[in-house]
């Protein structure tokens, strides 16, 4: 048989070309341009080579920033995942609760980044803030500008109160898709409450867990806007994460070098461990109890 | 054990599921709910697991009470229309997943999941996960954790539906023998009245929540107690027309007058039913007793070695099942032709009154 060549087709792929160029090669490509070069002016550069990089691996600021930032990732795993499975579970299965439910779940959903950190500012605030006020009537020293463990936790809650809602609504529609069938057939057997968890729910959550910690992740690792305006990475750096640091190092030291050095590295971390994460998980989808 | 369902009646928002179902199931029986979507054999079966309450009315096993009683602790097993198997667990754990519960020891597990696994044909895919199985071997695994319990009750509903055609005949034509050594009760749950039939053992013909026939599945079909049942255990649905009975003639609607003989010899005067099955009417002279008929041509489906006309026949739509490839003129009037010595009569009340005798391997089947 012969095969058919027709070099038409590529015409179809160039708009998606120029689009993904422009919006994603392009713009990479000037951040490798400046993080292997010195600039000082248009005309006045100098090839650099990998010198920024190694700068900035050796940075101990940014050392502190990146083990701060994959604590508060951790953490906000840790919580919002379990956080969401268990609420997804209680949510009602029909009935007018159901609407009633998502819109509740939904509503966090729908506000904007920096209003959240406004809204958590004030709500924190010992003198006008509801919380804030209760917490220290209650005899519990809370102040975020100047303790570091009250900002860290005030940026969790925040992030918990913001996307947790994700989770849950992700597991309730993993949960949803399970035909009433399989927990007949486990009533049947005489399975346990956890047996249906762990045997029947969790795996059929599976797919949408990982999708949902895989969003999670990459959120939380690139959480900038609570922390600037909450107390604009403060105080001292106890809610510098790894944005906040690149920000101050391109916008506010003008260190364009350094700073694209480190995006590019920023931007490996996010890429491999996500690959890891989902190439582990699949893999142990497959081979579980062989 | 013996299962006793006494005036079942179910209701659910208003609307009547189940209403008024009495039967008995006698231990190591066989027995088929056959009807159409909707007609309440899930719920019928839900009930009998124990898995819903029916709203009045007593189920009894061996004579004592289990209206109440949960399902857990009734014994039970069931196999649906989806493969219902835990995702996460290979085949051998599916199977061995009632035992365990059960509490059984190790050693007589292993036996008894690689018994039941052999019975079923899967033994060489015992370490598989369940999306790694195709629909049929999936299925057969639901089926083995189901009879791998010695469950006093076996709930099949409609477990073949949802497999192609060639799985569905090789399982259909195992069920029967895998079961038959068994003192479990089995309800197997179909809409198919083919399936019925070679599934054999008792029927229980189904229709708007109630049981309208019950009894052995052979006997059922050659005598339908009533139009609906005839309707339901038949495909295509039985072909119906009014008629009149006097002075020993039957007259139908039609025009025609047919002299009562044979099996409609007796059968009282007045206004009648008659039925005739879509096997009985045929597009070619079968002889001279026949009643040539008259109809126009709707439609005609050939299946390959059978063909089924559809006729517009006094103001019905009626099915003729004729061996062979036929063409004739869709629009067109065609004549057809309908043997008398088989003919279903019921009366007024919609009983049957006469049903032709069962033929005996000649010609067409019954």
């Amino acid at each position: 048989m012969n095969k058919i060549t027709n070099n038409k087709a590529w015409f179809l792929v160039l708009p998606v070309f120029f689009i993904v160029a422009i919006s994603a090669i392009i713009p990479l490509m000037t951040v490798v341009n400046y993080s292997v070069q010195d600039i000082f002016g248009p005309d006045n550069r100098f090839f650099v080579g990998t010198e920024w990089f190694k700068q900035v691996l050796d940075d101990s600021r940014l050392h502190e920033a990146l083990l701060r930032q994959i604590g508060y990732t951790f953490s906000v795993l840790l919580i919002e995942i379990p956080l969401g499975i268990c609420i997804a579970l209680t949510l009602p299965r029909k009935g007018w609760g159901v609407s009633a439910c998502m819109v509740l779940l939904a509503l966090p959903l729908l506000i904007p980044w920096n209003v959240v950190g406004t809204i958590w500012q004030i709500f924190g605030r010992a003198d006008i803030g509801l919380g804030g006020y209760v917490l220290n009537m209650l005899g519990v020293d809370y102040n975020y500008t100047q303790s570091s463990v009250d900002a860290w936790l005030t940026v969790l809650v925040m992030d918990v109160w913001h996307w947790t809602s994700l989770v849950v609504l992700l597991c309730y529609a993993g949960l949803r898709s399970i035909p009433d069938a399989y927990y007949q057939a486990a009533k049947i057997d005489g399975a346990s409450r956890w047996a249906v968890f762990r045997f029947i729910q969790l795996p059929k959550m599976q797919s949408v867990l990982v999708i949902g910690v895989l969003l999670r992740f990459m959120d939380s690792f690139m959480i900038y806007t609570e922390p600037f305006v909450l107390t604009g990475g403060g105080p001292g750096n106890a809610t510098t994460f790894l944005s906040q640091y690149l920000t101050r190092m391109a916008v506010g030291q003008f260190d364009l070098g350094p700073a694209a050095a480190f995006s590019l590295i920023y931007f490996l971390i996010i890429l491999l461990v996500c690959w890891v994460f989902y190439t582990v998980v699949m893999n142990a989808g497959q081979r579980e109890e062989h | 054990m013996t299962l006793t369902l006494e005036n079942i009646t179910k209701t659910m928002g208003g609307v009547t599921h189940i209403d008024d179902v009495s039967m008995t199931l006698e231990p190591g029986s066989f027995n088929v709910l056959l009807g159409r979507t909707l007609a309440g054999k899930t719920t019928l079966m839900r009930i009998m697991a124990g898995l819903e309450p029916p709203t009045s009315g007593r189920i009894l096993v061996n004579g004592t009470n289990v209206t109440g009683q949960r399902v857990q602790k009734r014994n039970i097993a069931m196999v649906y229309q989806q493969f219902i198997n835990y995702p996460s667990m290979n085949v051998y754990d599916n199977i061995a997943s009632p035992l365990k519960l059960q509490g059984a020891d190790k050693a007589e597990i292993d036996r008894r999941v690689r018994e039941t696994a052999e019975l079923m044909h899967i033994e060489h895919l015992l370490d598989r996960l369940p999306q790694e199985l195709s629909g049929g071997q999936q299925q057969r695994t639901a089926m083995a954790r189901a009879m791998v319990k010695d469950c006093t009750l076996l709930l099949l509903d409609e477990p073949l539906v949802n497999l192609d055609y060639k799985l569905r005949e090789e399982l259909r034509e195992e069920i029967p023998n895998l079961l038959a050594k068994r003192d479990t009760i089995v309800v197997y749950a179909t809409t198919e009245p083919m399936e019925a039939l070679l599934l054999g053992g008792k029927c229980a013909v189904m229709h708007e929540g109630r049981v309208t026939q019950f009894g052995a599945t052979t006997s059922v079909f050659h005598n339908p107690a009533t139009v609906e049942t005839g309707l339901i255990f038949s495909d295509p649905p039985i072909n119906l027309i009014a008629g009149h009975i006097a002075d020993r003639t039957l007259s139908l609607a039609s025009g025609h007058n047919i002299a009562l003989a044979g099996h409609l010899s007796g059968i009282s005067t007045g206004n009648c039913t008659v039925g005739v099955r879509a096997n009985h009417l045929s597009v070619v002279n079968p002889g001279p007793h026949a009643i040539a008929m008259q109809g126009n041509v709707e439609l005609a489906e050939i299946t390959g070695s059978e063909t089924f006309v559809h006729v517009h026949f006094n103001d019905a739509s009626w099915v003729i099942q004729e061996e062979g490839v036929h063409n004739p003129r869709l629009g067109e009037t065609s004549t057809f032709y309908l043997d008398p010595s088989r003919l279903f009569v019921f009366d007024a009340d919609n009983r049957l009154m006469a049903a032709p005798p069962v033929e005996i391997a000649n010609g067409k089947a019954a």
